[in-house]
């Protein structure tokens, strides 16, 4: 009776184990993208805006992908002739899209939004990491729903001022907790049972 | 179909009763034993489940199956999810937002009436159709045919290429081989072209055949469809000596009689809009309008009667005339002797309120019942008051369509017809049985054919030529709403086939020019006319704004809502231009900048949907009764003994909507048949006829404060077919339904059914009415049935009409509530719970508490709700098979009741929108094993569908049974078409999930974080509307937040003393809350209810009639 209950227990844990793996979970796997995009390059050595390319993250649901336009107000002028821009080049020239390989994939049946997470002091780094360290882009965090629904049982642990959003750098003890439980009052950041309830991401 | 299983199970039980009761229980128990299915159907909500099985894999294997992946099981959370790819834009057109839905004024035609629309465009694909909030035919609501449309659009059965005789061709063959044929004729004049349409009012297409009409002078252009407006049309012309379109205004009229005119299905929701205004009661506005209808069967706008007669088709003229000659109108006498009193009484009421009563004639009413009605209008004073006339917006009304239709037939008889040229609708199907435009008939006469339409359907069978016509969700068109307006059609969308339009076909005929597309054809027109400066205003447009403060609330909040969220609802769906400039009318142009001046003034057009104060003039006509002195036509000869009277279904139409699965599947609103058309007898004459007598159906029960509630309990769950003769042919089972308020020895049938070449969904449905009805009798006639002997099981959702006692739906005498506001005040049972409740109720205090109401009063069952759910949900289409198994998946559905203590004069059915309740206390919620359904911090009662199971215990402790569960995989997950149209807003739900009403969750959530984001607390009051409100032409639903004392829910819940929980005793403590309906009684008529009288008294007298 012990040897099923020790048995079942360690299999729970395996279990549990396996399921909050990467293996599973796609975090920390660098993905092969069409275009060899460095965001180490562009956000760390280049100190572009996140909002440059993710143009909507304010305002909708997504934070969007850029359109090839957006990196042709560059290169047309930079490395117009490096042969890793041609995917952009040659997308430019015939008007096709560019097909990038999604990185952050939350299941259909959970609808995040971007742009009321930025409205309430959630940083881009909070979720997605060091974003300017990472030559190609890899998942930080296990995007389950322990990990969601950590932030939302307790927000003001992960917020920060608007000013530092976009801030790469921003740690969550640069400020106080008594300044960040301030912020969330500021913020109009609803309790804990309306973040949690199902319909705040499932539809 | 019951399986072996269930079958052996009731001889048992059959055995068992036998055994015990001995031969009278039996007798009395052998229909019961011997129809499994009725008993399933009562006793539980899912008939059959546990006795079939629908998969290929057997019972057992699938057990076995399942024991082996149970091992496995645990790990179903954790899949890794499958490699996705993002597509962004090469160069992003200005003013979208990826993921951010934008709103487009279009409109839809029907009938040759427009109505204005916006069109909701998700990421480049239209997904919802909404009403134009500043359209005066729609004043933001939708009528279920627009929502429906939205369906065709992506209906995988739609031709995509041109074809000639069925093989594929390009459009530029087409062309070829179009114009040369054309040009073949221009010599004569085009003295072989026809071209056949249905009804146009859309200004561009009659002045493209104007123009053509100058270069082809013998061509001839006829109209005709099968629903049409041909006897309102001669009875005007009767009347006024010219023929004139009536326009009326209800909101103005206190007294409407209807004869026989079922305004509530028309295409008109401005109607319904106004109708609703004068019905509306609140405890400011105690008086309300009264409704006196004689008809000839039961239908929609005669459910909602005060008072109501049926008579025989026949009888209509007689029975029109005998009030006339009450009300006054010179010359009029009548036969008919029945009904005095009620007539009587009637009238005195219409006369009592000149000026402020309105007489309506229905369509399939002989022409001299509408030039009576013309005669009445003008004796009481309405004229200019309550309706007013306008020249008719479509051209050659002078002649009758179906004359039309005849003239084409003798010359193609006579061989005068070279080139027939069938734009939209489909006269090989359609047409009368003596002028059916078939194969036989054009085979050998008619050298080329030409057909224009959404499916390769019957017509397009017998043409040469087949052009896939443009969805108007793809096209640029124009049309006229009921009242003139000249009404605006936008795309949406690129087309997705290989489409064109009506206008791009009629523009090849021209010599010069030929090769255009339908943007540059309607805006070309534009700029040549001056409509700035209207002539004088119409005073219909007028009217129709005043009556909006009153009648149209919820639409402006729908109208802001959507402006929320379409801030470039001005730019054409070709991407072209960014916002439109409102800038007004334009000023007076002048030759510099005319062009400029047109440029504004044609993107107001499309950015609004319609050209501002373009309604119809008013025109003067005076109606005298000199046509009662004129001989009659005669009425088709008798030939039976029963009469028939067709109509068009309530869904499907004429057809055209046979092919799509919402209107198949949508229950008809007054017996809730669906996938089928059936044919109605009253309770008597089934009896003589001895028709569907295998349950009794009669059972009444009491209701309270004088309304009794009658039951055709199971009546109809087996209708008899009968072969029913109609002026001569034969229609072939045609299963029979029960429905009281059915005039006697009357059958009702309807068209649109028994389709050929409809599709995969609408073929071979039904029986065809068009194959019996001919040119001389296109609406009522004698014939007869006989007896087939067979049975047929019709798929209808509502078999069980009993509410058992229980306060379920009010219907309440207008005075009698009126001196006693408080008698329906409910017991509130939440002191009696048993759990403490406070931690709950403190949480709700603290947010948004979302409630609804939905007022009776005002609910017409159009159905309008319910697909604007379906459309916006994602709601699945389950097929008839499943819908016998009472499985299908509406989350709002209307629950129909006959009220009146005999079954023979019913009033009703009452209609009662009966969606997820969103109990406080919800039962559902205690007993789901694996806490799939929830409450939120917003009282919501949450569904979440990747948490579900599948137990199905949730639904079994509903009280309200509106849990609807995927038995099988309902969804099509691989239909490219579907996967464009479904909102992405909400999850799409895969077998063994179970689903129900959100309140629109998915809106709630998108205005909640606008309102976060531009720092407010609360979301506004108006800021969220729900789908069926949205649509609803009545409003019928009231969506806020009762927190908020200043919400239009929290004033309506706390002054409306109507207000009621349906059933209260069982303390579920439902956020959706009910207004009784109020029928405004008139004490002087025969048949008018005294609510004093108990109601089970009378019960008990009334005589066992069937």
């Amino acid at each position: 009776m012990v040897m099923v209950v020790v048995l079942a227990g360690v299999a729970f844990y395996v279990y549990t184990q396996v399921a909050r793996s990467s293996y599973l979970t796609g975090r920390y796997l660098e993905k092969q993208q069409p275009v060899q995009f460095s965001h180490k390059h562009h956000v760390g050595d280049d100190g572009i805006d996140c909002r440059y390319c993710h143009a909507t993250v304010e305002t909708t649901a997504t934070a969007s992908m850029p359109p090839t336009q957006t990196c042709m107000n560059c290169h047309s002028q930079l490395f117009s002739d490096s042969p890793y821009l041609e995917p952009v080049r040659a997308s430019f020239r015939e008007n096709k899209p560019i097909e990038w390989e999604r990185v952050h994939d939350l299941p259909e049946f959970v609808y995040f939004n971007h742009s009321i997470h930025i409205a309430k002091g959630v940083g881009c780094s909070t979720c997605h990491g060091r974003i300017d360290e990472m030559p190609a882009v890899y998942q930080e965090n296990t995007l389950q729903m322990e990990w969601c629904v950590a932030c939302h049982r307790d927000p003001q642990n992960k917020i920060r001022p608007k000013s530092e959003i976009y801030n790469m750098e921003w740690q969550d003890d640069d400020l106080t907790a008594d300044e960040r439980t301030q912020l969330a009052k500021d913020y109009k950041i609803r309790d804990r049972v309306m973040l949690t309830s199902c319909s705040t991401c499932h539809r | 179909m019951p399986s072996q299983d269930s079958k052996k199970n009731f001889a048992l039980l059959r055995d068992r009763i036998l055994g015990r009761s001995g031969k009278d229980y039996w007798r009395s128990l052998e229909e019961f034993v011997d129809a499994p299915e009725f008993e399933e159907f009562v006793k539980r909500e899912y008939p059959d489940h546990a006795e079939t099985w629908d998969d290929s894999l057997s019972r057992r294997n699938f057990i076995k199956v399942m024991g082996a992946s149970l091992a496995l099981a645990g790990l179903s959370g954790c899949v890794i999810q499958p490699p996705e790819k993002i597509v962004p834009y090469v160069s992003q057109p200005e003013g979208t937002l990826p993921g951010r839905p934008l709103f487009f004024a279009t409109s839809y035609s029907i009938g040759g009436v427009a109505m204005g629309l916006l069109a909701k465009s998700y990421d480049g694909r239209p997904i919802k159709i909404e009403g134009n909030p500043e359209h005066p035919g729609s004043r933001g609501a939708t009528d279920v045919r627009a929502q429906a449309s939205l369906l065709d659009m992506y209906d995988p059965d739609r031709s995509q290429h041109v074809q000639f005789r069925a093989e594929p061709r390009s459009w530029a063959d087409f062309q070829t081989a179009f114009r040369a044929a054309i040009d073949q004729d221009r010599p004569n004049g085009g003295a072989g072209i026809r071209f056949l349409t249905e009804t146009i009012t859309s200004p561009t297409l009659i002045d493209q055949f104007k123009r053509l009409q100058a270069e082809l002078p013998q061509a001839k252009w006829i109209q005709y469809e099968p629903i049409n407006n041909d006897n309102a049309l001669a009875g005007a012309k009767m009347a006024f000596g010219s023929t004139a379109q009536p326009i009326y205004h209800f909101e103005k009229a206190e007294r409407i009689l209807s004869l026989d005119d079922d305004v509530f299905s028309g295409f008109n929701v401005a109607y319904l809009k106004d109708y609703a205004a004068g019905k509306a009661w609140s405890p400011e506005k105690t008086d309300i309008n009264r409704l006196y209808v004689v008809e000839t069967t039961s239908t929609l706008t005669g459910a909602k009667a005060d008072h109501r007669i049926a008579v025989k088709p026949s009888q209509l003229t007689e029975v029109a005339k005998a009030v006339a000659a009450k009300i006054g109108v010179g010359g009029a006498t009548s036969t008919y002797t029945d009904n005095g009193k009620w007539i009587d009484a009637m009238t005195r009421d219409l006369m009592a309120n000149k000026g402020k009563s309105l007489v309506v004639a229905g369509r399939t009413a002989s022409p001299v019942v509408h030039a009576l009605a013309h005669a009445m209008n003008n004796a009481l004073g309405s004229v200019g008051q309550t309706v007013t006339y306008a020249e008719p917006f479509s051209p050659g009304t002078d002649r009758a369509q179906t004359d039309q239709l005849r003239d084409l037939v003798t010359d193609i008889e006579n061989g005068l017809v070279k080139t027939l040229v069938i734009m939209g609708g489909n006269p090989a199907y359609n047409t009368p049985n003596d002028l059916r435009l078939d194969f036989n008939r054009l085979n050998t006469k008619v050298p080329l054919r030409v057909h224009l339409g959404s499916h390769y359907d019957e017509t397009a069978d017998i043409c040469h030529w087949h052009v896939p016509e443009k969805h108007y969700l793809e096209s640029w068109a124009d049309g006229r709403a009921y009242d003139g307006t000249v009404t605006m059609t936008q795309p949406l969308i690129d087309p997705l086939y290989d489409s064109y339009s009506k206008y791009e076909l009629v523009q090849l005929c021209f010599k010069e020019n030929f090769d255009k597309k339908d943007y540059d054809i309607v805006r070309a027109f534009w700029q040549t006319q001056n409509v700035s400066a209207p002539a004088a205003v119409a005073t219909t447009a007028a009217a129709a704004n005043t009556a909006r403060p009153t009648a149209a609330s919820p639409a402006n909040n729908a109208s802001s809502n959507n402006a929320n969220s379409a801030p470039a609802s001005g730019t054409t769906a070709a991407g072209r231009g960014s916002q439109a400039n409102t800038a007004g009318s334009a000023p007076a142009a002048t030759s510099a900048n005319a062009a400029t001046a047109f440029e504004d003034r044609w993107r107001k057009y499309v950015h609004d949907g319609f050209v501002g104060n373009s309604a119809a003039t008013a025109k003067t006509v005076t109606a005298n009764s000199a046509f009662l002195s004129q001989p009659q036509p005669s009425q088709p000869a008798a030939n039976g003994d029963l009469e028939i009277l067709i109509l068009p279904d309530p869904n499907v139409y004429d057809g055209r909507f046979a092919n799509n699965g919402w209107m198949q599947e949508l229950p008809k609103p007054l017996n809730k048949v669906t996938w089928d058309n059936v044919g109605l007898v009253s309770p008597k004459t089934a009896e003589k006829l001895g028709l569907n007598q295998s349950n009794r159906a009669e059972e009444y029960v009491g209701g309270d404060h004088g309304i009794a509630f009658i039951n055709t309990k199971g009546t109809n769950q087996f209708s008899d077919t009968v072969d029913l003769t109609y002026q001569g042919s034969v229609i072939k089972n045609v299963p029979m339904w029960i429905t009281p308020g059915q005039p006697d020895d009357t059958i009702t049938i309807f068209l649109g059914y028994g389709r050929k070449r409809a599709g995969a969904i609408g073929n071979d449905i039904g029986y065809n009415v068009y194959d019996v009805r001919p040119s001389t009798a296109l609406d009522f006639g004698t014939g007869s049935v006989k007896k087939t002997g067979e049975q047929v099981t019709i798929s209808s959702t509502q078999i069980h009409f009993n509410m058992e006692g229980r306060d379920i739906l009010r219907s309440w005498d207008l005075e009698a509530y009126n001196a006693d506001t408080k008698m329906g005040e409910q017991e509130d049972m939440y002191p009696k719970s048993l759990y403490p409740y406070e931690q709950h109720q403190e949480t709700y205090e603290h947010h948004h508490r979302w409630g609804m109401t939905v007022d009776l009063n005002n609910c017409v069952g159009c159905n309008a709700c319910v697909i604007a759910c379906q459309s916006e949900n994602n709601i699945p289409v389950v097929g008839r098979e499943q819908v016998d198994r009472h499985r299908m998946m509406h989350w709002l559905r209307i629950d129909a009741y006959f009220g009146g203590p005999d079954i023979n004069q019913p009033n009703g059915p009452h209609f009662q929108p009966i969606l997820c309740q969103q109990c406080e206390q919800a039962p559902c919620e205690v007993v789901c094993p694996v806490h799939a359904t929830v409450h939120s911090a917003e009282g919501l009662n949450d569904m979440v569908y990747n948490r579900c199971v599948g137990t199905r215990y949730c639904s079994n402790n509903c009280p309200y049974k509106v849990r609807r569960f995927n038995f099988l995989l309902y969804q099509d997950w691989d239909t490219p078409q579907y996967k464009l149209m479904r909102n992405p807003e909400v999850s799409i739900r895969s077998r063994g999930v179970m689903e129900k009403c959100t309140y629109c969750t998915q809106r709630i959530a998108a205005a909640r974080i606008e309102a976060e984001k531009a720092g407010l607390s609360k979301v506004p009051d108006g800021e969220i509307v729900t789908a069926c409100q949205a649509a609803c032409p009545t409003n019928v639903f009231t969506f806020g937040d009762m927190n908020d004392p200043e919400s239009q829910v929290a004033k309506i819940k706390k002054n409306d003393p109507r207000d009621y929980k349906v059933l209260n005793e069982l303390n579920t403590q439902p956020r959706t809350t009910y207004l009784a309906e109020l029928r405004n009684q008139n004490k002087e008529m025969p048949d008018y209810l005294n609510p004093e009288t108990p109601v089970g008294e009378n019960l008990s007298q009334s005589p066992n009639t069937l």
